[in-house]
């Protein structure tokens, strides 16, 4: 269910994107206030929340470092190599993954949908070695702390 | 005989064949391979198999069969994630032999702790070349319940050894006594999906450092023909060294067998129908290597031919004599050939 969900927002990638910058500051922001309320106190739900809500929609893997406005809305966590800067030359003839034969490559995925985004070209840009310590971690909450910048071109 | 002097600073040529070169002006690495890609040559590399053994020996053995045509060799690092001899310690064993190996570094089974400290040490060993790799699935190998590692990509390592290179220092900004002066090297497969966007990602390999290229095999020109044209387009000649990968098919068999079981291989049929009808299978796919390697050449913007002839090895010097790719250049070797070294017992 979730595989095909992950497909499906890959193909209306144009679509999520809109909505992701339009919810994006809202979350970001609305995250902000409680932040200044509750502290960390809240930091459990919001990330299972977090998880929930991108889980389904593009199997998110919670990295932490939210790539996905820069992927297609692939996310990159899925590939089996967990390659950052995909893909790798193992795709197979019919885009499927070298490794996981019944799924399409995360990162064939991703130009496809790059193709149909307005910022489509940031999938050229190169991604930093992720750090493993932010696995589990909320983007949303660490966006709103100031961890990370809110764009991921500006970033490392 | 450990020259101490020479060890002590790199910039110094030794005596030794292991000895480094001097290093020439706007080269990064001390290696004969840069030198030969810098001087506009066109060149061949070729890939040694890892024995299974212990034995330094075999090593030299096995090289010794590339004597004379080609210009680097690449060590590769548990390919197919198959257990073997590591790349690093092989190169190490060529470079004291005088020759210019490439290391490979794959993703699967290191991570960046280990890779950092892997690249000086190499660096310390003589060895002037590094190809960065994602590298192969461990369900693809001998010991498919090995655990992948994965912590970076062949994009983001080529990143970290130009970091330490250039900057002198490691990830986490610690600062290198002697940083490691290599050649950094990336590979890409024009012949898979996304077809259409080879060239872009061949772009950011560029950017993250690679400063030169090897292909998969190249069995289908047209495809190639394009996939350079856009690299053209996009000026990433100017800035890398690209070498596109050929392959020695023993046979029709062989060849139908790696295009469905060897990951990223693409093969036209046409090729598979060539050799299933000659009456010299062997032969024909030696010819269709040197064919294809000469219609490589030819293309703007190619700087070599990597040639792969797993198993085949023993026929890479024919490849590359057929094909006349090298002209009146012999590439280096070994003043006494390694042929009839004896083994370690
Ligand atoms: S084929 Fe695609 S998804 Fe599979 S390992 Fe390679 S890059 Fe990752």
């Amino acid at each position: 269910m979730s595989y095909r969900l992950r497909l499906f927002a890959i193909r209306h990638s144009r679509f999520f994107e809109s909505l992701y910058n339009a919810v994006n500051p809202a979350i970001v922001g609305t995250l902000k206030g409680i932040n200044k309320v509750f502290g960390t106190k809240l930091d459990r739900p919001i990330t299972a929340m977090e998880a929930g809500l991108k889980g389904v929609l593009f199997d998110c893997q919670m990295c932490g470092n939210c790539a996905l406005s820069k992927t297609g809305m692939s996310c990159p966590m899925n590939c089996p190599k967990t390659i950052r800067n995909g893909p790798c030359g193992g795709v197979r003839a019919n885009g499927m993954c070298e490794v996981k034969p019944d799924m399409k490559c995360v990162w064939v995925q991703a130009w496809d949908g790059a193709s149909r985004m307005k910022g489509g070209e940031a999938i050229k840009d190169i991604e930093f070695a992720v750090d493993n310590r932010d696995q589990g971690k909320s983007t949303w909450l660490r966006i709103a702390r100031g961890e990370i910048a809110e764009k991921i071109s500006d970033r490392h | 005989m450990i020259d101490i002097d020479t060890m002590r600073n790199p910039d110094k040529v030794g005596t030794n064949p292991g000895d480094p070169l001097p290093r020439l002006e706007g080269h990064v690495s001390h290696g004969r391979f840069e030198q030969v890609l810098r001087a506009g040559h066109f060149a061949v590399t070729t890939e040694i198999a890892p024995p299974d053994s212990a034995d330094p020996t075999e090593v030299l053995r096995r090289a010794s069969l590339f004597d004379g045509y080609v210009d680097a060799i690449n060590a590769t690092d548990g390919s197919g994630a198959h257990c073997h001899m590591s790349s690093l310690a092989v190169c190490a064993i060529l470079t004291r032999a005088g020759y210019s190996p490439i290391l490979q570094v794959s993703c699967r089974d290191r991570n960046r702790i280990s890779i950092q400290g892997d690249t000086l040490g190499a660096a310390a060993l003589g060895v002037c070349n590094v190809l960065c790799l994602s590298g192969d699935d461990v369900g693809a190998g001998d010991h498919p319940e090995a655990k992948p590692v994965f912590d970076l990509d062949s994009v983001s390592l080529a990143q970290t050894i130009r970091t330490m290179r250039d900057d002198g220092q490691f990830l986490s900004g610690r600062k290198l006594d002697l940083a490691p002066r290599m050649l950094i090297g990336s590979s890409i497969n024009p012949f898979v999906p996304p077809i259409a966007n080879r060239a872009d990602q061949l772009a950011k390999k560029i950017a993250s450092g690679a400063e030169f290229i090897q292909s998969q095999y190249c069995f289908d020109m047209p495809v190639l023909k394009e996939f350079m044209a856009k690299a053209r387009d996009l000026g990433l000649t100017e800035k890398a060294y690209i070498i596109i990968g050929v392959g020695v098919l023993p046979s029709a068999k062989t060849a139908k067998w790696m295009r469905s079981n060897v990951p990223g291989v693409h093969i036209p049929d046409e090729i598979i129908r060539r050799q299933e009808q000659a009456e010299k299978p062997k032969l024909e796919g030696r010819k269709i290597c040197a064919e294809i390697m000469q219609q490589i050449k030819e293309i703007d913007g190619v700087a070599g031919v990597h040639v792969m002839a797993y198993r085949q090895e023993k026929w890479v010097g024919d490849v590359v004599k057929r094909s006349g790719v090298l002209g009146d250049r012999k590439p280096w070797a070994p003043e006494h050939s390694f042929a009839d070294l004896q083994a370690v017992t």
